[in-house]
């Protein structure tokens, strides 16, 4: 059931890169565009995205049945889930709007998604007792799709720039936009090296002085630029670490951020030698045909979509688990302030589309805040924060 | 302040700039753009019409979205700021947050520890923020509401030439056929669930009014909500209590007044198991060592009969017996009882031999109870052991002399005094865990160490909480509402016959996708030409953008 799982995980994984190409091929045909509504590629590209959304679906329930419980309970199957939940989103916005071009960024940041996850621990795990709660499950799936339906808007929001911030001149919102490309090169960076070196089995092992001056021993498997506090290295033929940091900072942790920046500078440098021009001005010819107005209404209705459901699953149904788990509803633990944070930002974004002026450009920046914002939730909170809601 | 009165003859209120009745401009400043705009449909609300005394202007700043706005980016960022460091209950209990914050994080933590962020959620300006998002919801919705409320009640169904030539979406049809079309387009208005409206026929159909609450609606979810947590802090609402109970005990519970209590029987903690749980579950086990699967507590609940009297035992009687499990707390009379702590193996009795030293032989073994010693000790025959002094958590003080740090038989101590048939004068020995000293000179008894039991003692808090129904309440009401106002819009198409030809314009308050594949559905098979949305034209023309191009509500 296992091995299952994750096979039918890999499959998801291959169909939603294969619908990405018939995707951008759907939007390259001309002949087909000039008639509304779908054409074959993208008939082609929504079916292989259905079977690669069955198939994860498959990987949720196998891997559900393997360990009974719903694979949620740490930062790989959360994660996972979350691209899952985005393709869902995608899915049923491309009914709605019928735009093939959607496809072409949600499916490979759902993508880059699984693909992080993967670099998490990837064993399942028997629960312990406070994630013993159907309301658990709950709370997380629901806060899930919330959180992909509002990305939706990130999506959006990154066609509608890319048509209409001016390429032929550098500005501040050239700069940010390229940033954005930069950051998603850049998870890109971390999967790629963390998988190089997992394929080479690469493991050095320390002995440290942690933050209450006792020993400790730690596993690096990337190797060690960063060095922990009086570290030694204990494995032969590794790498000595060029620096060492005083306790209180993680070392390891800013070791894979070092190195994924790394990966990320060298890979987006080898793409820019190869485009000779920025990410986003080559991604541009791709968008010209997309509807400003529709795109911006695509973004906004997804939060409209989103917002409720977002409540519903990170405020509502985390109070109600928070309460028979931890005592109390609400404690102010940083996963629960973060949760806050998204809500009121999206509740400002609302606000501010009913005045005038806040609509297209503005609302596609404020989409990508958002995106940043449900990422940082995801995934910094756990890593770098940790609370009650430590996983992994 | 003077009302206006329109061409048709309605009379609006002052500050109203679209007519009530046939939606004509009155606002001049208006009447050159383009589109009109529709917000609150273009009636008078009050911040706009006073501006004098001093609640004029508070009235006027709170109800303002932009202020509105800007108080949930202050609080959003505060919060974030918050997260930064831990705050101050999640630091360990054993240092003050004085030193905690610089000793761990050096500069920066002295810095956040003085600007006060280490207690950020429960600071008077924190607070403050909340209670002013609370207060704008509040007045920025009594404004809009009552105006919104009178205008929407109060549509015509035709309406001045410019009110549809002003549309987002708009055209004009000359058709041959006029008469029997509309009845047609009626039909199919009425079988896309419009409400419609036929006068003159001028057409009005409308959809989705009830959306338009949803707004007020949330907003008034979240004034119960913000009420239900301030109630937090009228006495009786809310108990937060810990209790910690041992193996055997009964004890009050704190918080009821007297009127609670709990025995416990046993606590039990369980592990996951490498070879009990499913193969499935070995890698993580094996790679992160003891995985915890069950906190538990049995527990019985009684009810206190009659009054508390000081120094006499409580008559009580049972309630009910429940096993506490994390996310599984005993509940009963708005009381509950959760399992969140728990000590292991604590010391409770020791238990000894009174031993001749000389021949070994023993006289019989005592049982000290850690919790409740006894003074005396009868071992009869001649032979019996009193306790003259116990020190449950020893150590030397400045002087010198034995004492005890706590309570708790951290470490416990005893002096004894020991009588045997040989020397019924008595013998005093000190006794502590692994050494025993005869301070008044060489003994011929001693005792001897025999064993200890342990019990194990369960953490529980005790939490009444009478706020959690108007906060559930406040939840309800608020996702109501979301999803009243995102999962429905407000639609409007007006058609009417202007000499001979058709003028058709129509509105929504969100999504436009959606209204124009209606009218598509609905001028199928008629002479209807599609009408255009004039935001779209506009676009088309390059860059050029409409100054009131956001026709929402
Ligand atoms: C965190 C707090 C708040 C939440 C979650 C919230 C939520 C909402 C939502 C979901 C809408 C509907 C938006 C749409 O349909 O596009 C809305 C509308 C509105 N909100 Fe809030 N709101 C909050 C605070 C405020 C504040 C502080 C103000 C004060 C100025 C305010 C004033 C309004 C107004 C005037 C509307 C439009 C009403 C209408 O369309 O008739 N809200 N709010």
């Amino acid at each position: 059931m296992a091995q299952l799982s994750s096979n039918l995980l890999y499959i998801a994984f291959v169909l939603y890169l294969v619908a990405t190409f018939f995707f951008a091929g759907s939007i390259k045909d001309k002949r087909a565009q000039a008639e509304k509504g779908q054409n074959r590629w993208a008939f082609i590209a929504i079916w292989v995205t259905l079977a690669g959304f069955i198939s994860q679906l498959g990987y949720f329930i196998a891997r559900w049945a393997a360990s009974g419980h719903a694979p949620v309970s740490n930062l790989f199957e959360f994660t996972t889930f979350f691209g899952m939940m985005l393709v869902g989103a995608f899915i049923i916005i491309y009914f709605i709007y019928k735009t093939p071009v959607l496809g072409v960024f949600t499916l490979p940041v759902a993508v880059l998604v699984i693909a992080y996850a993967s670099m998490f621990p990837r064993e399942i795990s028997p629960l312990i007792p406070a994630l013993q709660s159907d309301w658990l499950h709950i709370h997380v799936t629901t806060a899930a799709a919330g959180e992909a339906i509002l990305a939706i808007s990130f999506a959006a929001g990154l066609i509608y720039l890319l048509k209409s911030v001016d390429q032929s001149r550098s500005s501040k919102s050239t700069f940010w936009l390229e940033a954005t490309m930069f950051a998603l090169v850049t998870t890109l960076g971390f999967v790629l090296v963390a998988t190089i070196f997992s394929m080479m089995d690469y493991k050095a092992d320390f002995t440290y002085i942690d933050k209450n001056e006792t020993e400790a021993k730690i596993t690096y498997s990337i190797p060690a630029l960063i060095g922990p506090h009086e570290g030694k290295l204990l494995t032969q033929d590794r790498i000595e670490p060029l620096v060492k940091v005083p306790a209180i900072i993680n070392a390891k942790k800013l070791n894979t951020v070092i190195w994924s920046f790394f990966g990320g500078i060298v890979l987006y440098g080898i793409i820019r030698l190869i485009l000779r021009k920025r990410i986003s001005a080559k991604l541009q010819p791709l968008v010209k045909n997309v509807n400003l107005d529709l795109v911006d209404e695509i973004g906004y209705r997804s939060v409209l979509i989103g917002f409720p459901i977002f409540t519903l699953g990170a405020l509502i149904f985390a109070m109600i688990w928070a309460q028979m788990a931890w005592t109390r509803f609400w404690g102010w633990d940083p996963k629960e302030v973060w949760a806050l944070i998204t809500w009121l930002f999206y509740a400002a974004f609302l606000h501010l589309r009913m005045s005038r002026g806040w609509h297209g450009e503005k609302s596609a920046w404020l989409a990508m805040i958002g995106f940043v914002i449900i990422m940082f939730n995801l995934i910094a909170v756990n890593l770098v924060i940790a609370g009650l809601h430590s996983y992994a | 302040m003077a009302d206006v009165k329109c061409e048709c003859g309605h009379v609006n209120p002052h500050g109203t700039i679209l007519c009530e009745a046939c939606g004509r401009i009155l606002d001049e400043s208006q009447s050159g753009t383009k589109l009109v705009d529709m917000r609150y449909e273009g009636s008078a609300r009050r911040s706009q019409v006073y501006n004098k005394t001093i609640i004029d202007k508070i009235w006027n700043f709170f109800s303002s979205v932009k202020v509105g706005v800007w108080l949930i980016v202050i609080t959003l960022v505060a919060s974030a700021v918050g997260t930064i460091l831990p705050q101050e209950f999640y630091i360990p209990p054993t240092v003050t947050a004085d030193q905690y914050y610089q000793e761990e994080y050096g500069w920066f933590g002295k810095l956040y520890y003085h600007l006060g962020f280490h207690n950020l959620y429960s600071s008077w300006w924190y607070l403050i923020l909340i209670a002013s998002i609370g207060m704008s919801i509040l007045i920025a919705s009594i404004d809009r509401f009552f105006p919104l409320y009178r205008s929407l009640k109060k549509q015509t169904v035709s309406r001045h030439e410019g009110f549809l030539k002003r549309q987002r979406i708009f055209g004009i049809t000359k058709p041959d056929h006029s008469e029997i079309e509309l009845e047609q387009i009626a039909k199919h208005l009425s079988e896309h669930r419009y409400k419609v409206r036929l006068e003159n026929g001028n057409i009005l159909a409308e959809k989705g009014r009830f959306s338009r609450w949803g707004p007020y609606v949330n907003h008034i979810g979240l004034i119960v909500f913000l009420i239900g947590a301030m109630l937090r802090f009228v006495p009786g609402m809310y108990v937060d209590e810990l209790l910690w109970i041992r193996e055997g005990e009964t004890k009050e519970i704190p918080g009821t007044k007297g009127q609670y209590y709990l025995s416990s029987e046993k606590f039990i903690l369980e592990v996951y198991e490498q070879d009990k749980e499913h193969e499935n579950f070995s890698a993580a086990i094996e790679k992160n060592g003891m995985i915890a699967k069950n906190y538990q507590s049995n527990v019985t609940l009684y009810k206190r009969d009659g009054k508390a009297i000081p120094g006499e035992e409580p008559e009580l009687t049972k309630i009910k017996d429940h096993k506490i499990k994390v996310n599984q707390p005993l509940k009963y009379d708005h009381y509950a009882a959760y399992q969140v702590d728990y000590k292991l193996d604590e010391l409770n009795k020791m238990k000894f031999h009174l031993t001749n030293k000389e021949s070994g032989e023993t006289f019989g073994l005592i049982t000290v109870d850690l919790y409740d010693p006894k003074p005396e000790y009868d071992l009869e025959k001649g032979y019996s052991v009193e306790l003259m002094s116990y020190f449950p958590d020893f150590e030397f003080d400045e002087n010198g002399e034995p004492s005890t740090k706590s309570k708790i038989p951290n470490n416990p101590a005893f002096i004894f005094k020991m009588f045997t048939p040989d020397t019924p004068k008595g013998e005093v020995s000190f006794v502590a865990i692994k050494q025993t000293l005869e301070p008044l000179g060489e003994n011929d008894y001693k005792l001897a160490f025999a064993g200890i039991e342990t019990k194990n003692v369960s953490a529980l808090t005790i939490r009444k909480d009478l706020t959690l129904w108007i906060l559930f309440a406040g939840g309800i009401i608020f996702m109501v509402g979301v999803i009243q106002g995102a999962y429905w819009n407000h639609r409007r198409i007006w058609i009417q016959k202007k000499d001979g030809e058709i003028w058709m314009a129509a509105h929504t308050n969100k999504n436009w996708h959606g209204l124009k594949r209606d009218i598509n559905r609905i001028i199928k098979n008629t002479s209807l030409i599609e009408p255009a949305d004039q935001l779209q034209e506009g676009k088309s023309s390059k860059k050029g953008k409409i100054n009131s191009g956001s026709t929402k509500q």
